[in-house]
């Protein structure tokens, strides 16, 4: 089997079968670094950001088998929440993690799989549907509502962090 | 991301998805999107038999993707755009949704890289301070 280590930055979103969705990205970081920027609370912080103006409230994380995460999104009005939880069914950092993912009435298992190669790290998440139905809900309404909202402010963001 | 649309269009996506998931017939639709071909023309590039590129023909038609066109004869296939159109705005809604966090995520993982390679790259304000006039 060749694998070709993709550029770095560029994003493949594919359905390998029709409950399912595949992403693969690169990035120019050791996959220790990545893996743990996909389970730490303090690094999730800093990427996985809500709508602007909304406010990571909570997130918890137990990185182990049968422990849980939860992370929920807060706007400014009373009803403007978005969680976002799931359960870990494997751990083997910094190479893979399995996990359930719930978003509303929608369950779905992640498998997250790092491979290194000079110095850079693919990132492989297969998001796997329990029925088509899911799957279809899951497109229409977007990959959550509260979360999918435009980032206008996302250069901001950049600025500050940099 | 927006609602894209009611059952039928759903099922219409289902069926473009499925056709689209084989590199086989990703190739065929790329082919024809550079012209119409018929089926003779359409085995040459691929090196397969009339019969298993006929197979992936039907496939893409059931799902809207290609047309055969009114010549009795050579019947070329072409591609219909919509379908296809339809799908990757999804898909590309979604790709630009994670585009944007992972760009983040760059932007955090550099950081955090260059924090460990070379510690002094911000000046902290205790060496500011003392630096010598």
């Amino acid at each position: 089997m060749t694998t070709k280590t993709p550029r770095a930055g560029t994003l493949e979103v594919t359905m390998p079968s029709d409950r399912e969705i595949k992403m693969t990205r690169c990035f120019d970081a050791p996959r220790a670094l990545v893996f743990d920027s996909m389970v730490k609370p303090e690094l999730l912080k800093r990427w996985m950001l809500g709508p602007p103006g909304w406010t990571m409230a909570i997130c918890e994380v137990d990185l182990r088998v049968g422990g849980g995460y939860r992370v929920v999104w807060r706007g400014t009005g009373p009803r403007e929440e978005f969680t976002v939880s799931g359960v870990y069914k494997e751990v083997a950092a910094p190479e893979r993690f399995v996990n359930t993912e719930t978003m509303g009435n929608v369950e779905t298992l992640q498998t997250n799989v790092f491979t290194e190669a000079n110095g850079r790290t693919t990132f492989t998440q297969t998001t796997l549907f329990a029925t088509r139905e899911d799957c279809d809900a899951t497109m229409k309404s977007g990959a959550g509502d509260g979360m999918d909202a435009c980032y206008d402010n996302l250069e901001d963001m950049l600025r500050k962090m940099a | 991301m927006q609602p894209i649309g009611n059952q039928e269009s759903s099922a219409v996506l289902d069926a473009t998805f499925a056709a689209l998931a084989d590199p086989t017939r990703r190739a065929i639709l790329s082919r024809l999107a550079s012209g119409e071909a018929s089926v003779s023309e359409l085995c040459e590039p691929f090196d397969m038999s009339q019969p298993a590129i006929s197979k992936h023909l039907k496939v893409l038609e059931r799902a809207g993707l290609i047309s055969s066109g009114v010549d009795a004869q050579r019947r070329p296939r072409r591609l219909e755009a919509r379908p296809l159109a339809e799908a990757s705005e999804w898909l590309g809604r979604y790709r630009e949704h994670w585009e944007k966090h992972f760009e983040r995520l760059d932007a955090l993982l550099q950081e955090l890289q260059s924090g460990k390679r070379q510690k002094k790259k911000r000046p902290s304000r205790l060496t500011r301070k003392g630096e010598p006039r």
